[in-house]
Order: C-alpha cells, then structure tokens, then sequence
C-alpha cells in the first residue's frame, strides 16, 4: 500500500467518507429526514448549514440521507449486474460454441435499446419499488458487464497458458478460477468504479424524473426534483446533490484510473 | 457480387432484424412483468367486474401474439394506437414532437461534433502537455455529473444570475428560427457538453491509437511536421473510428433528450415519454419506446456503414 | 579518402524505464559508441535483443523511440552534428538525406494509401524531386528491386501485394529521395528464408547502384556477412568488437564474437529406429472450421522413442497444423493417430488422463505459455500434482530436482514469470512438459523467439533431457540449422504436404526434389561471397534450363 500516488489517495479518501456518511446517516444527520423544522427554502445559517428544502425541511439532513439511500441503491444493482454480468461472460468465454452465440446474441439485443428507454418501458407496469428499481437497473447494466468480462476473458482464453492447461486436461471450473480470473480481476475492479457512477448517476436519474425513490424517501435525484422550482427564484438548493454526485464520481474515478494503471503497468508480476 | 456490397447487405438486413426483435422485446417487456394495464388505470380498489369490462375493451384477452401482431401491423403503417389516459390518437398527440425533438438534438450536434473532433486532435497534438491535461479534466469533470444538473446549474447561472437566456425552452410554429434558437440555446448547450466530454475523450483514444501504429513512424521519419503526420496518414484511417464514435454519441445523445426536455419544459418526445411513464400509459410508453429504439439503431447502422465503406481492405479488393 | 558520410563519437542513448511498484526513472541504453562510415560502404550493427542497435540506427535520424533520448555524443552527417540541429533541419535531414527502412514493411505503410503516393511522399516533400521526376524515378527503383509490373505496381495498395515485394517497396521508399545514408533495420527478419534471399539480393544490388552509405542492422551474422563491408559487433549497449567483414568473420579476436561464429555447434549423429514407433501420424487430412482449404493433404510420419523427428517448413506450410491435429486440438478430416500402440480420439475431449500425460507440449513464446500469476513452483507443481497427486514435500522435492534438471536450481521455486529472462522462461515450460514424464514432447518453434546463443543453450539442454529421459520430440521449426542440430528423421513440409521424408543424412543429401533444393540453398552460410554464389548458380540453372 506504499506506492499509492496523491490522486488515488484523494480518491479513496473521499469515497471513504461518502460510504461512512451513508452507514452513519442517522447517527451525524442533524434533524430527521421528512422532519419540517423550519420555513420554506431559508437560506443557509448556522441553525440550518445547507438552509431549508421546498416544504421547510433540512436540506443537510435531507442531502445525508438521500446519500444513504442513492449510494446503498447503487451499490446494490452493481453487486447484482456485476455478479450477473462477469459470471455469464466468463461462462460464455469459456464454453464458447451455441452458448456463447445465444447469451452474446440476446445481450447484442438489449443493447440496441437505449438503457433508460428500456427502464422507462419497465418501470411504466411494475410497481417502482426501491428492490425493483435495483432489479432492472442491475439487469440492464449487466449487460455491459458481459461484455467486457467476456472480451477480457476470450483475451486470456487465447493464451498458450490456458491452452496448456486445456492439453493437461483440466476441467471448465479450474481454466476459469485459476488460470483466467485472477489476470481479469483488476479490468473488472477498474470497471466496477465506472460501473457504480454510472449506477448513481442512474439511479438519480430516475428519480429526477420521478420514477425512482419516492417521497417522503430522500434521494439526491428527488432532492433536485422537489426543490427545482426555486432555481427560477434563484433559489440553489436544488443545485447541492450536483456537488455531492460529482466529488462522489470524481473520487471513484481516480480510484478506478489507478486500479487501472496499476495493472497495466504490473507487466504481469505479482499483484 | 463483391464482398462489400454483401457486407452492407448483411449489416442492413441485420439492422432489420434487430428492429423487429426489439419492437417484440419492447411489447413483451410491458407485457411479461406482473403490472396489468387495467389494473395500473382502475387502480387496486377498482371491481373485479370493472376490470374485466376494461381488459375486454383493450383486447388484453386476446393472445399476446395476435396483439403484438396487430400492434406492429399498425405501428408500420404509423398507427400507434390510442392513449389510455386521454382515449386520444397517438399519431395524432405525437405531432410535432418528433421534428422538435430532432430539432434541438440537431443543433446540439451540429455545434458538438466538429468541435469535439477539433479538441480531439488538439489533445492528441499536445499529448501530456497542458491543453491535454485542460481538456481531460474538463471531460471528467462533466461526465461525472448528470445531465439535468448539468442543465440546472446553467439554468441557475446564465438564465436566472445573467438573465441571458429564457429558463424555459418553449417554441412554436409562430416563432422565427431566430427566435426558435434564442430559445433552444439553453438547451443546446447542456446537450453539447454532455455529448462533447464522451465524444472528445473517444476521439483521442481513437486517434492516438492509430499514432500508435508503425506508419505513423515511417511519416515521422519522412521528415513530415505534426499536423501533416495526423492529417495525412492517421486521419484517413481514424475515419472509421471517429464516425463510429460520432454516432455513438448522436444515440447516446437520443436518450440524453429525454432528460433535458422535461428540464427545459420542451415539447418533444422526451417530456411526452415521461410524461406518460408516469400516469402508466403503457400503449403511448411503448410507441415512444419503439421510436426511439429505431432511431438508435439506426445511427449504430450507419456507423458500421461507414466503418465498412472506409476499410481500404474491402474498397480495394485483392 | 573522402570525409566520411556518417561520423559517430561517444553516442549515448537513455531511456525511461517504468519498473512496477518503483518511481519511473532514467537508465543508460547505449553506453558510447563510435564508428564511421564511408560513402558507398555498407555497416553491419549486430547484436542480440537488448543490444542497441535500433536505437543507435535510429540515432542517425535524430530519433528517439517512445521514452528513448540521446543523451551524449556526436552524429555527424554531411559535416554536421544532427544532434546540434534545430527542428527544421532534422526535419529535413528525416526522409532527405538519411532515410529508413524497418523490419515490418506490412506495418510501416499507411494501409489507406496507395503504394507509390507513400514512395515518393518524402522525396517530393523534402523538394527532392518534382512529383513526376520522383514518379518516375520510383518506377525505375520499382524495376530495379525487381518488383513485378513496376509501371503499375505502386497503384496498388499495401495489402494488394506479397510481404516480401512489399519490403521491397519499402526500400525503393527509402533510396526515391536519393538519400546519403539508409538504415535498414533488420529489413529480412519477418520473411521466409526463401523469399529472404531474393530481397536480400535485390537490396544488395541498390546500394551497389546508387552509391548510397547504409547502416545494415540485424542480429543474424551470416546475414550481415553478405551484405557488408564492416561489421560492429554490439551487446548490452557496448561494443564488443568493430572490423572489418572479413576479420570478423574468419578471425574473431572477442569471446562473445567467436561464439556468435561459431553458435549452432552441436554435433548430433543421427539415430537408427530401434522399436516401433511412439507416434505414428496416418493419412492426417485437415482444414480449418469454417473454411474451405484443406491445410493438410495426406500427411505420414513417425516418430521413433527417444528420437527426434523435426518437422521442418516455412508459414503456411501446416507444420503447426499439424501439431494442433495431434494434440486433439484440431480433429482431423481424414486419417489417424496412433500414439504408444494405441489410435488416439481425434479430439481432446475424448483423451485419458494417460493420453494427455504422455504427449506433452511446449511453446514457441514462453511468456505467454506462463500463467503470469502463478509462480515457477506452482506452475512446475501443477502437473505432479494433477497426474501424481504429488502434495507438500514429495512434490516440493521433485519440483526442485526438475530446476536442477534444466540448470536453474531451487532459488527459482518462488519467482514469477516476470522476473526470468526468455531462456530462463523457456527452460520452466521445458520442465513442466517433463514433470510429466511424458513419452513424447512436441517443441512448437521453441527457439525462434530466443537470441543465437540462449537458443544453443535450449537445443543443448534439450538433447541432454533426451539422453536422461528417454524422451521422442517432435520438433517444429523453419530454421534449417536448428534442425541439422538435434534431429534424428526430418520431415519437410510445403503447403500442406510432406515434400521429403527420412533420416537426417538422406533427406540433406542431393539428389534434391524442387523445393527442398530451393530452401536448403537459400539458408544463409556464414562465409563471405555465399549470396553471389548462389545467386549465379541459380541464373546458370535456369540458363540451362
């Protein structure tokens, strides 16, 4: 852990401390999340440090636990598309032939539609649900997984190595678990980061459009929705999850970037 | 026939096939997952008989295969079908939209693609050096945030602080296109840096991977300046790669519409679409669902037109 | 005697190195080199990988590859010091006075352009010549190198023609501006041996012609010998030994020189077969899924125990076909494999655990043959322990008597693959194939990826193995020296069939069929004059003819 350069550190520094506030929420949150403690949209002051939302509660509170709510939904859809998505692309890799064919051809498919077209057409007959939301958002997203779990292992798969072990007569679960995974995992960490800004992003997305989380429930996307009525009066509130989702991503990226340069730069030695 | 003209054959009808497998896929995911049309309308206190009078009248008895039939027949034949929530014809209620919407995405493109292929190259001219640097931050910095707050904080900025602009994007016919302009320039610009940051970022990767290739040192060695090596001998075969970023971005800008339309209150089909994700009008969800998907496909064809048409390997056959 | 065209003093080149784990930091590359070059003589760099004699070719260009600079010394070219030069004259000294042909024509030309507008870029660029002059003069080096249609040829695109008329496109690039001095960095390497002999030639005969200095690079020596008039002998950035051809040639004064003469000294007598055959390829008739070409046409050899068999053919011949056909990588269309007395199942899924133990494989490049996360022990240890369900001490003791068996010893039971060099890696694929115990060995290239001298040491260990373990091998190979070294039968191959087949002595020995006459004469000697005499043996045949 010696040679972690500035950037990174930042970068874990940050995403540390969004996570801890997300776990944390009630224990630092100063009010309560639906609490109404005060006028509609006052400003900032030492009683209310990010002023007052559209119906008078604390923006702080509100951003706290809409932070909770929007990094614990995308946390949860990347575990999903991420298991989903790396364990059917290595399969695919692996087995090659029809199997191969059918999940790369359907996956080719869901890909032609635009991911928040294809969510919009889901959520307008399910009920939107905080364990649905999770559900398509994970399942779309997957997709991409496959796609790069696939193309890094079909990458391993070419090599004399695991051609080596195929002659030894090893079996499928072992070419997998030990020759190919452990030179995919560092892509596929790089790419989980990437993944789970874009789950964020996602996610805030949806409830900005007001098929995500629903109120009373706080979440960075509804933050904005609720108070984007105030920008006309130059009221900015709406303007705070902007700042939290963008050091968030920020800080995920540097991490990823350098999950990433470490790999390429490993050469292959121990790591 | 020679091999390139069945190459774009195949791609085409490819595109094809895809469209249909979408359109079923679009119909069965509204179809498949436990909502029920009726029940979204009547609600969970509605009568069982009310609900069976109401299924009846949509035909949601009927097979799913003969619905998607009929459903696809009319949407061929630009009969969308008829909106739950007003009983108002689908054709009809879209209207304009979809020209507005192809307007405003037009404009965006217009201003983000040559500059984001400006940019790129500037980048890759100054690689490691500061415009390089300028530009990456830049581009991180705006992919990491969302689109519609991206457009608030314009909003916020430069209509309500500098009151250069309206908050609002409303256009109609009466209006001028310079007036029509004024009004998407808002707009306009969100969609820009939305779409130059991913743009940009793919252009220098596209390009730089060419500079990467042996060539590029033989036109080094000749003696040629920087921006003869990248106009001469790598642009012509950053060509394939650039457009298919180009169009990867015009879909991907497709969708980004969407979101910017209900900041923006602009009548396109974006605001229409989430309009009626909300109220549970599956027949106008789906007609939306299918425009868009075409429209996306269709860009990713072209890319994969142009990529084949630009590969000196299949314009010049042995 | 003029001033010479090319005045090398003290060059020094570093480079930035990026160890993992480490901050990025400068290293010496080439540690001050001199030497001159006169007009119209040719100069032989040689080395092994790693020696610096690209980076020093490329220095005469005033040109640094990725992190590579030039960090001390002089280069002098037409009484100036390009490295003194401001952008602009380097800028016309690249493509106008020193020019450069590479090692991979096919990846040097801008496959989007047509040949000839890439010819003559430089030279009208550089305002040589007007675009019909150098159009005109491109046509005539086109002629000259001996490139069919050379009125036409340069419409074409890169991908239209072969790869050794391509390399010679790249050198008619390079002589078009009509420079002082070309450096043709191992212009030959990438080609078949026989279409080697023809560029060479053709090249040869343009410097001849045009008068121009040259910087010939390349790390074979009976190579450099045909086209040169000194040679510099380099190794880790240093020069070993600088003469002229003959000197070099037939009296070595360095140690490392005398070896590099004198490498592929192994003298092996050709065995008699003493019981039936351990494999026995019958009738193999194979094509690729998919396509419509057989690769392989009715292909019968044997391969004795204890004796090598090496399969011998340039690319596209289906030598490593026919190593996928018997390891059941590829099942064949027609014929058999008969294998220690048994038919074996035409695909792999259907082999026992036994079949697969006794046919081992090993590769032409080590690095990739070598999960890069496991270490040496693991690797080693894999197969005792999944043939022999050798575990902890019994297998720890047998991985280290096989690192002793190929000279690494027990030091390297914990290293990656990383941290060995390429003999090193190669000789851990040797002893994972031989923790085996297996009957036979296939040896696909197994040393084409390695320098002369590492590759001596391989073949050496190899032969040795083959005393202690009673081993067969089946060898696959292009380099014919590597086969007059180990084998016992040799089979030559040319597109897809068996050409010649038998013991060692007979198949070497004339009467000749066509093609084998062809490939055993164009392998270069190590003597001077060899390329001329082939070259008028070959114009008297077909005079006769």
């Amino acid at each position: 852990m010696k040679n972690i350069p500035i950037s990174a550190m930042i970068g874990l520094f940050f995403t540390a401390l969004y996570f801890l506030v997300a776990i944390f929420a009630p224990l630092i949150s100063p009010y309560g999340m639906a609490e109404i403690v005060g006028d509609v949209w006052e400003p900032a002051s030492a009683e209310f440090l990010l002023g007052t939302d559209n119906i008078g509660r604390d923006l702080l509170s509100r951003m706290i636990y809409g932070g909770r709510t929007t990094i614990f939904i995308a946390t949860a859809a990347t575990v999903l598309s991420f298991t989903l998505g790396s364990v059917l692309g290595f399969f695919a890799a692996v087995a090659g032939g029809w199997v191969d064919q059918v999940l790369s051809r359907f996956v080719d498919l869901i890909m032609s539609i635009p991911t928040l077209i294809f969510a919009l057409v889901v959520l307008s007959v399910t009920p939107v649900t905080v364990p649905m939301l999770i559900i398509v958002m994970g399942l779309l997203d997957s997709t991409r997984v496959y796609r790069l779990a696939r193309a890094v292992a079909v990458d391993i798969e070419v090599m004399d190595y695991v051609e080596a072990a195929r002659l030894r007569g090893e079996k499928t679960a072992w070419i997998i678990f030990r020759e190919i995974l452990p030179n995919a995992l560092s892509p596929l960490v790089a790419e989980m980061g990437l993944r789970f800004i874009f789950m964020v992003l996602f996610v805030s997305t949806l409830s900005f459009l007001g098929l995500g989380v629903q109120p009373p429930e706080a979440d960075w996307g509804g933050i904005v929705k609720e108070n984007k009525d105030g920008i006309v009066y130059g009221i900015p509130a709406a303007l705070a999850p902007a700042f939290a989702i963008a050091t968030l991503a920020i800080s995920v990226n540097l991490v990823a970037d350098w999950v990433l340069n470490r790999t390429t730069s490993l050469k292959g030695g121990r790591g | 026939m020679p091999l390139i003209i069945k190459l774009l054959a195949q791609r085409i009808a490819l595109g094809l096939i895809l469209l249909l497998l979408v359109s079923g896929l679009i119909f069965a995911g509204t179809m498949i997952l436990p909502g029920d049309v009726a029940q979204s309308i009547l609600g969970q206190s509605a009568t069982p008989e009310a609900l069976a009078n109401l299924r009846a009248e949509l035909g949601l008895n009927d097979p799913p295969l003969q619905r998607y039939i009929q459903w696809l027949g009319g949407a061929m034949t630009g009969d969308l079908g008829t909106a739950l929530t007003s009983g108002s014809d689908i054709t009809e209620s879209i209207g304009k939209r979809p020209s507005n919407t192809l307007f405003l995405a037009f404009w965006a493109a217009i201003i983000a693609v040559p500059l984001a292929i400006f940019l790129g190259l500037l980048a890759v001219r100054y690689k490691d050096r500061w415009p390089d640097k300028l530009i990456s931050a830049v581009t991180l910095a705006s992919i990491s945030i969302p689109e519609f707050l991206i457009g608030y904080v314009l909003m916020y900025l430069i209509a309500v602080k500098l009151r250069w602009f309206p908050s609002v994007a409303m256009i109609n016919d009466g209006m001028s296109l310079g007036e029509k302009l004024g009004a998407i320039a808002l707009p306009v610009t969100v969609l820009t840096l939305v779409v130059l940051a991913h743009m940009m970022r793919m252009t220098r990767a596209a390009i730089l991977n060419v500079m990467q290739s042996a060539y590029i040192e033989t036109a080094e060695l000749k003696g040629l300046n920087g921006f003869q090596v990248i106009f001469r001998h790598a642009f012509p075969n950053a060509i394939a790669p650039i457009v298919n970023v180009v169009m990867l971005n015009l879909a991907y800008l497709v969708v980004g519409v969407v979101v910017i339309e209900v900041v923006f209150v602009y009548p396109g089909m974006g605001q229409y679409l989430v309009d009626h994700v909300s109220k549970r009008d599956v027949p106008v969800v789906q007609a939306c669902g299918l425009i868009f998907a075409a429209v996306y496909i269709g860009l990713n064809m072209i890319a994969d037109i142009v990529a084949i048409l630009s590969n000196p390997r299949l314009r010049h056959p042995k | 005697m003029s001033d010479p065209q090319l005045k090398v003093r003290d060059l020094k080149i570093g480079a930035t190195v990026y160890p993992p784990g480490e901050k990025p930091h400068d290293i010496e590359i080439v540690h001050g080199v001199s030497f001159d070059l006169e007009k119209g003589k040719v100069l032989g760099l040689i080395g092994e990988s790693g020696a610096g004699k690209s980076t020093i070719g490329l220095a005469a260009m005033a040109y640094g590859r990725g992190g590579v600079k030039i960090t001390g010394g002089e280069v002098w070219i037409n009484g100036r010091d390009v490295l003194k030069s401001g952008t602009g004259d380097i800028r016309k000294l690249r493509g106008g006075e020193v020019t450069y042909v590479s090692q991979s024509a096919a990846a040097s030309f801008n496959p989007a352009k047509k040949i000839l507008d890439q010819v003559v870029e430089a030279a009208v660029e550089q305002k040589k010549f007007s675009r019909k002059d150098a159009e005109a003069r491109a046509k005539v080096l086109f002629d000259k190198l001996g490139l069919p249609d050379p009125e036409n040829i340069g419409d074409r695109f890169p991908h239209q023609v072969s790869g050794g008329q391509l390399q010679r496109c790249m050198t008619a690039l390079a002589l078009c501006p009509e420079p002082d001095l070309v450096v043709f960095d191992e212009p030959t390497t990438a080609l078949d041996v026989t279409t080697q002999i023809d560029v060479l030639m053709a090249i040869k005969e343009a410097i001849r012609e045009t008068g121009v200095a040259a910087l010939y690079i390349t790390h074979d020596l009976a190579v450099v010998a045909q086209v040169s008039d000194d040679i510099m002998v380099l190794r880790h950035g240093n020069t070993v030994e600088y003469g002229s051809v003959d000197q070099i040639i037939n009296d070595p004064q360095e140690e490392y020189t005398q070896a590099l003469v004198s490498v592929r000294s192994i003298e092996h007598e050709e065995k008699e077969p003493t019981a039936e055959p351990v494999l026995s390829v019958r009738n193999i008739t194979a094509r690729y899924k998919g396509t419509q070409f057989d690769v392989l046409h009715n292909v019968n050899v044997d391969l004795y125990p204890g004796q090598t068999l090496a399969v011998v053919g340039e690319s596209g011949s289906g030598k490593s076909t026919l190593a996928r056909v018997i390891t059941g990588l590829l099942p064949p269309r027609e014929g058999e494999i008969e294998f220690a007395g048994r038919v074996l199942s035409p695909d792999l899924d259907g082999r026992s655990r036994e079949d697969l133990r006794e046919l081992q494989m090993i590769y032409q490049m080590a690095d990739v043959a070598m999960n890069p996360r496991q270490t040496v022990g693991t690797i080693i240890g894999r197969p005792l322990e999944f043939y022999f369900g050798m575990k902890g001490a019994e297998k720890r003791k047998r991985i280290i008597e096989l690192l002793d068996e190929i000279e690494l010893g027990e030091g390297f039971i914990d290293r990656y693959p990383a941290e060995l060099s390429g003999g090193q890696k190669q000789r851990v694929c040797i002893a994972r194939a031989l923790a085996a115990k297996p009957k036979m060995i296939i040896c696909d290239e197994v040393t084409s990826a390695l320098d002369p001298l590492v590759a001596d040491g391989i073949l050496k260990l190899l032969l040795e193995l083959q005393k202690i373990e009673d081993v067969a091998f089946l060898f696959i190979t292009h380099d014919l020296a590597t086969v007059r070294a180990i084998s016992d039968n040799i089979a030559v191959m040319y597109q897809g069939k068996v050409q010649r087949y038998g013991g060692k002595t007979k198949v070497l020995s004339p009467p000749f069929d066509d093609y084998t006459d062809l490939l055993l004469s164009s392998v270069p000697e190590m003597r001077l004059g060899w390329l001329e005499e082939v070259i008028a043996n070959r114009k008297m045949e077909s005079a006769g003819n």
